[in-house]
């Protein structure tokens, strides 16, 4: 799994709630049978119209917004636990994204492949989207050791909850298989016990 | 100590538990299908591993597969491709698998209540969010991510925090044309679609105790719909009468020591949820959404809310969402005519919602603005409805009966809602797009629909049943 430490960059906003993974990756496209190529379809019929023409207003198609931060509004990704979302979002480059609520799922998707999701106080959010407003490459600087988040141009500081555990897998780029395979006698201990 | 129903079946199953870390949590039984399994099977071959238990997973082909002439090769290729590549996997790993042909195949929620495999005290899991259905047997069964079924291919276990509990309530008897779909859809629009994010939910209450498995099932599938991973209910007789003999259904001595632990599976009186809601059944009416997530539901007589009751931060997304359906504040959905009616999903496609449909459009016919696709949940589920005649009855009314498959629920195979068209559908997600580009869903009940294919426009359907 790809390691994560830091990382400082300009914010792709978002300010939209209630984001579900059926909008972040359509179903239709769900059919390949790799990890890799979601990213183009990533938020694929806000992106572009019925005749694949860009959608001139979304965020994604505005060349003054770039970045490996997503902002977007609270409970983002609920729905589906497709993790083709999480990819999707991370073939397109974003190595984080920041809400103030997260589904379950999706969270937890986004964790095991080194995606970072940062959840932040309403207010917190409302600040971040109100730098990017005034200044469209308005910088967040996301430490994951200190686990702290900051708007580079105004100084706000925000910090963030993590699983330690999940935090040493990000740190270290371990997954989950890895960590209960060296412990699998007590798997074996525990179905003989039944 | 007095424990929750969540916690016995939990802490039965946890291989370790450390501080600061997620519990290893023993999976017994692990559903598949072609769409979230194909990169966790890639994974298994690069790590040179093979799946631990097979004899503990089962797969099937449902999300992608065309719903008429399943026998047939698959036209669409990718759509071929992919459920080619779960027939192999499964061939390579060792793993049974009720594809398309098998009289066993079917939506992986559907099939697994009807074949005996979920029971009571179970953990399951399944690369798909509506695992929830299986808790209606008092199971704890939940959704995960493909990494995660990759987890679970290699190790059995999944690694995972233990749940916040939740206990809902709800006491009384419903109201006639009120159904287990009603009761759901009404929570969620009281809790939103987020209310029961990091919760395991525990229905219980003299209107759930009443309901049938199906429509138990139907109640657990939906707890996602509010951000809950898992939804459950204690196990009762009518749980053990439905389990009892079927296919792989405990038999003999087996039955008789499962059965008694299965009738230890309760919520001690005193256990402690760290959450408590209450509801009267006397409050439910017939419901649908008009919104772009299933929070965004009322009753069937009732108008839209108003943007401006909305609070400040949320006015620009539940504007969009009106938009979208095209919809106005503070109007009523009764009377507006609708395009397609969908009767189908792991939601709503078991015999018992076919049958309610067939009682109710018996000797009538759809209008002729709408469209209306049955999709029964299972090959079981088709052939029994056969058996009864109700293929007969749908077939009269101008109803189309199709083969089983998750369908027009997400419209990945050709099964999808054009654009702009209006859907009233038995499904449980209603955002924007999961029909199909621009399609709108409004979700109701199965009774709820059969009374909008009939009449070709949104209708309360209390006011077409015969007074009890």
């Amino acid at each position: 799994m790809r390691k994560f430490e830091k990382l400082t960059s300009a914010i792709v906003p978002l300010n939209i709630e209630n984001i579900d993974t059926d909008q972040i990756i359509p179903a239709r496209f769900l059919k390949a049978t790799t990890r890799e190529g979601f990213g183009e379809n990533l938020f694929r019929d806000w992106r572009y119209n019925g005749d694949n023409t860009p959608k001139a207003d979304f965020v994604l198609n505005n060349p003054t917004y770039s970045g490996k931060v997503l902002v977007a509004g609270k409970n983002f990704g609920c729905g589906s636990s497709r993790e083709h979302a999480a990819w999707a979002i991370q073939d397109a480059g974003f190595d984080v994204v920041i809400s103030s609520f997260f589904a379950d799922i999706f969270k937890g998707n986004a964790l095991n492949n080194g995606l970072l999701p940062i959840q932040v106080s309403e207010d917190f959010l409302a600040a971040i989207f109100a730098a990017v407003d005034k200044s469209h490459t308005a910088q967040l600087e996301v430490d994951l050791e200190q686990q702290t988040v900051t708007i580079a141009d105004t100084g706000e500081q925000s910090s963030f909850e993590i699983n330690p555990y999940k935090k040493s897998c990000l740190i270290n780029g371990y997954d989950d298989i890895d960590f209960i395979l060296n412990q699998k006698d007590l798997i074996e201990a525990f179905e003989k016990a039944r | 100590m007095s424990k929750t129903l969540v916690e016995k079946i939990w802490d039965a199953h946890v291989v370790k538990s450390e501080a600061g870390f997620p519990d290893i949590l023993y999976i017994d039984t692990h559903l598949i299908h072609e769409v979230t399994s194909p990169q966790a099977f890639d994974g298994l071959r690069k790590r040179g591993l093979p799946v631990l238990r097979p004899q503990q997973t089962v797969a099937t082909a449902d999300h992608n597969v065309p719903t008429l002439n399943q026998l047939l090769p698959i036209k669409e290729e990718l759509s071929r491709y992919q459920v080619d590549m779960l027939t192999k996997n499964c061939a390579e790993f060792g793993i049974e698998l009720y594809g398309l042909g098998h009289p066993f195949q079917g939506i992986v929620h559907v099939i697994g209540p009807e074949l005996g495999i979920t029971l009571p005290g179970k953990t399951m899991v399944c690369g798909d969010s509506h695992t929830s259905t299986h808790g209606a047997f008092g199971a704890i069964a939940f959704g995960i991510g493909t990494s995660q079924v990759e987890q679970v291919f290699a190790t059995q276990c999944l690694l995972q925090q233990k749940p916040k509990t939740m206990k809902i309530e709800v006491n009384g008897v419903l109201g006639q044309g009120v159904t287990a779909k009603d009761i759901i859809l009404y929570i969620i629009s009281k809790i939103s679609a987020a209310g029961g994010t990091g919760y395991f939910i525990e229905y219980a209450g003299s209107a759930i105790e009443a309901l049938s498995m199906e429509a138990r099932m139907t109640i657990c599938n939906m707890s996602i719909e509010m951000g809950a991973r898992g939804g459950l209910i204690a196990p009762d007789q009518i749980t053990f009468d439905y389990i009892k003999g079927r296919e792989f259904a405990p038999a003999g001595e087996e039955w008789d020591k499962s059965l008694a632990y299965w009738k230890t599976l309760y919520s001690d009186a005193d256990a402690q949820f760290d959450s408590v809601l209450t509801f009267e059944a006397e409050d439910i009416a017939p419901m649908i959404t008009y919104g772009t997530n299933p929070g965004m539901g009322m009753g069937i007589r009732e108008t839209i809310p108003a943007t401006q009751s909305q609070p400040d931060k949320e006015q620009l997304s539940y504007e969009k969402a009106l938009a979208y359906m095209g919809f106005e504040d503070e109007t009523s959905l009764i009377g507006k005519p609708v395009d397609y009616v969908f009767i189908g999903s792991c939601t709503n496609s078991r015999i018992e919602d076919l049958r309610e449909v067939a009682e109710f459009v018996k000797d009538k016919h759809k209008a002729e603005n709408v469209t209306v696709w049955i999709v029964p949940g299972s090959k079981q589920v088709e052939q029994q409805a056969i058996n009864e005649g109700l293929d007969k009855i749908f077939e009269q009314a101008g109803f189309q009966l199709r083969e089983p498959g998750c369908s027009a629920c997400l419209g990945m195979n050709e099964d999808k809602i054009p654009a702009g068209k209006y859907c009233v559908s038995t499904s449980n997600r209603n955002f924007e797009g999961r029909q199909g580009p621009d399609a709108r869903t409004l979700l109701v009940s199965p009774l709820t629909a059969a009374a909008a294919a009939v009449t070709g426009k949104i209708t309360d359907v209390r006011e077409l049943l015969v007074k009890a």
